[in-house]
């Protein structure tokens, strides 16, 4: 193509996408079409890969075409595969591809469309994007190792240690709060939680028809599984309006919370084969699906967003979650702008699987904005219904009152109408009793998504089908999160506890596995049971408390990128890695701060722990104000313990770039020897 | 167009393949020379389970 043309094609890219922007930033007063949301994003990411990318692959990392990758040096048609980049790219993303960047923007839509937009957009292109691109080349030049064998070798003991115990932490607090995303979906729904039973049926069936009947046919199975959890979700009406039936369906928030408990630990225990790795098939193959069938349902529908740019809650006073835009916004959406757990990703499987040096931008940075993309549709179905159901399905009973008719005129009293007869109607026509109280975001996103779906397939008839399609979705994506991260989490305490007596590092010995499992469930057991019994709803401190343990992973692998930049001889371009590191140190820091000592009691842990003493003495129930203030305490304490680990590591790196920037010590990056690679040669030859 | 949309078909198949291990447990067959059965797949569980298991998924 001719120069002028394309110098022109991509004038109009940044045209459309600054007069997107300028629309979605400073329309006031009526709403806007989702569109606009779209078009902003996609002109982004454009204008990110194509400039920003392109210069870091050039500039800060020197990309190697010739330098043969572990894929290609180490193949052994197991674990180091050369593929092909395109397969890499749909890899890494289904991998990557959770429920935080679906929940996340549906949480932070409570301060309007506006912060939460932008910030995905900024985030993702100069943070979470390098992140990814920059962790996953670095762990190709290094053999595919995980990002805390880098932190050891790169920046010292310590950066390891603090790796491992951040992926510990993330584990278990990332497990207790969506799990309890999943009991706020259920609780009350007899019709979400039989499709939820079923499908732990549905995955040992799959399980022994991939094992059994049809070896190796995993799309064929996964497919058969897909028609089996829709028969469920038909079941699932069945049940619930069948009088014994839904009876035994409806089940409580704490039933609900022992019962996933169970479930997780003895998914941890059971052979793979059996559930975990059918389940994760089914998640995977209904996630795509999902995602791809709420972009084309955007596309189609165009719908208008009704909630305003910025509401009222920008002061911090909200009742979804209590803060300020400034830090809380930019925890509150971690996947979908920058998730340290993406690093994890980065220096897993996808390192082992790329061909060549250069393909790492397209699967690192590009596979990243596919996932932003998915946040910025999630903002759109959080933002698609009235602000007033908005706030009546997210806003805890405590801040709104217990009554329909008590919640929804506190919530019009803040300038968003809504009446008890509105949401009885919505509710009916999802095929619930009430959508009172359903904090954790998954509900308010499937009553978006039901929304959208509703009027491009099926209409109104089908809205309650579509409803409970989303919750199975999501429930189904992170029951999946559960049994991998358990899993994951019982082989680091194996490995740690394997240091110290040697048969418990034994992956195979059974009471090493059921200790170590019910370590695992116990710790992210009481996360989800604490959040079970929160009068606030749980999700408002441990949500937060998610969000600050992933973002300080995320500084973790941008302190070791760091470090293996300033030791490359690019320290001038180390800004690439460094601007978005001190970003989430000031972000991260400041959520701390507040989340530890604000005096506000729905903000600051130790405040609300105190106010909670205060009421012991005239409460009936002074050991339930104990708890709670303990409960307050112990996030604190944790909280507190993230923070020092996080310095801990900053010290560290900052100590060794001084070192090497001022000459006291050598500057030598532990990569793999280089090795030509013979793609390059057969594309020459 | 017609080969443009063969060709993406063609990709988005080999990519589900490979996310859904079809492709790995090919190469597996492959490598050990045999053809696929109960045993074979219930080989190739075992060999890849340690990596399976360690597998994280993100939030």
């Amino acid at each position: 193509m001719p120069k002028l043309s394309r110098i022109l094609i991509w004038c109009g890219v940044v045209g459309a996408g600054v007069l997107s922007l300028a629309t979605i930033a400073l329309r006031r007063g009526e709403p806007i079409n989702a569109m606009w949301l779209v078009v902003a994003a996609v002109c982004t990411y454009a204008v990110g890969y194509r400039f920003y990318s392109k210069f870091l692959a050039a500039k800060v990392l020197v990309l190697d075409p010739t330098r043969a990758t572990p894929a290609e040096r180490l193949d052994n048609g197991r674990d180091f595969v050369p593929t092909n980049k395109w397969i890499v790219f749909g890899h890494h993303f289904a991998a990557i591809a959770g429920p935080g960047p679906l929940v996340g923007p549906v949480l932070a839509a409570q301060f309007g469309y506006l912060p939460g937009t932008l910030w995905v957009l900024a985030g993702a292109v100069l943070g979470g994007c390098v992140q990814d691109f920059v962790i996953l080349l670095f762990s190709v030049r290094r053999d595919g190792k995980s990002l805390t064998e880098m932190a050891r070798e790169e920046i010292g003991p310590v950066g390891g240690f603090v790796a491992y115990l951040a992926v510990v932490s993330i584990i278990v607090i990332l497990l207790g709060v969506i799990a309890l995303v999943v009991v706020n979906a259920l609780k009350s729904s007899p019709w979400g939680t039989f499709t939820i039973a079923m499908t732990i049926p549905i995955a040992l069936l799959m399980g022994l028809y991939l094992r059994r009947i049809r070896p190796g046919k995993v799309l064929e199975t996964s497919l058969l599984g897909f028609v089996l959890v829709v028969l469920a979700i038909l079941g699932g009406q069945w049940v619930s309006q069948h009088a014994m039936l839904a009876n035994w369906f409806t089940l409580t928030a704490p039933t609900l919370a022992i019962l996933i408990i169970v479930y997780g630990f003895a998914a941890s225990a059971l052979p793979v084969w059996l559930l975990l790795a059918p389940r994760d098939y089914l998640s995977t193959f209904v996630k795509l699906g999902t995602i791809a069938l709420l972009a084309i349902g955007i596309v189609l529908v165009r719908p208008t967003l009704h909630m305003p740019a910025l509401t009222r809650f920008v002061d911090g006073t909200g009742p979804v979650f209590a803060g300020s835009i400034f830090p809380f916004a930019f925890i509150t959406i971690a996947c979908g702008a920058i998730s340290g757990f993406h690093s994890l990703i980065s220096s897993g499987t996808t390192p082992k699987l790329v061909s060549r040096e250069p393909e790492t931008r397209m699967v690192g940075y590009g596979a990243m904005m596919a996932e932003s993309l998915v946040a910025v549709m999630a903002m759109i179905a959080a933002c698609v219904m009235q602000p007033g159901v908005y706030f009546s399905i997210n806003s805890p009973t405590a801040i709104v009152g217990a009554t329909a008719d008590a919640a929804t005129a506190t919530i019009s009293s803040w300038g968003f109408p809504v009446t008890a007869g509105d949401m009885a109607t919505l509710a009916s026509a999802v095929g619930e009793k009430t959508l009172f109280n359903r904090t954790g975001g998954a509900p308010a996103f499937a009553v978006g998504m039901a929304q959208i779906f509703a009027h491009s397939l099926g209409g109104q008839a089908v809205m309650a089908i579509w409803y409970h399609f989303a919750i199975m979705f999501e429930a189904l994506f992170i029951l999946t999160i559960l049994d991998a991260g358990t899993r994951v989490g019982r082989f680091m305490v194996q490995d740690a506890l394997g240091h110290i007596w040697k048969p418990m590092g034994r992956t195979s010995w059974y009471p090493s596995i059921l200790f170590t499992s019910g370590v695992i469930v116990a710790m992210w057991g009481y996360f989800l049971w604490q959040g079970v019994k929160d009068p606030l709803g749980g999700i408002n401190s441990l949500w937060p408390l998610f969000g600050i343990s992933n973002q300080l992973l995320a500084t973790v692998a941008l302190c070791v990128a760091t470090t293996i930049i300033i030791k490359m001889g690019r320290a001038r371009y180390a800004f690439a890695t460094l601007v978005p590191l001190v970003w989430l140190v000031s972000v991260t820091f400041t959520a701390s701060y507040h989340k530890i000592f604000n005096t506000n009691p729905r903000i600051g842990f130790l405040a609300h722990a105190q106010q909670t003493l205060g009421q012991m003495a005239t409460s009936p129930k002074p050991q339930e104000l104990a708890r709670i203030a303990f409960n307050d305490r112990l996030d604190a304490a944790v909280t507190g313990v993230l923070v020092v680990l996080v310095l801990l590591i900053l010290t560290e790196s900052l100590l060794d770039w001084v070192r090497i920037l001022s000459g006291r010590r050598e500057a030598r990056v532990k990569e793999s020897p280089f090795v030509m690679t013979n793609f390059a040669a057969e594309e020459q030859g | 167009m017609r080969d443009s949309v063969s060709r993406f078909g063609r990709l988005l198949l080999a990519a589900l393949r490979e996310i859904f291990e079809e492709s790995a447990y090919e190469r597996f067959l492959k490598r050990r020379g045999c053809g696929s059965s109960r045993e074979a797949y219930a080989a190739f569980l075992h060999e890849t389970q340690h990596a399976r298991e360690r597998r994280a998924r993100c939030c």
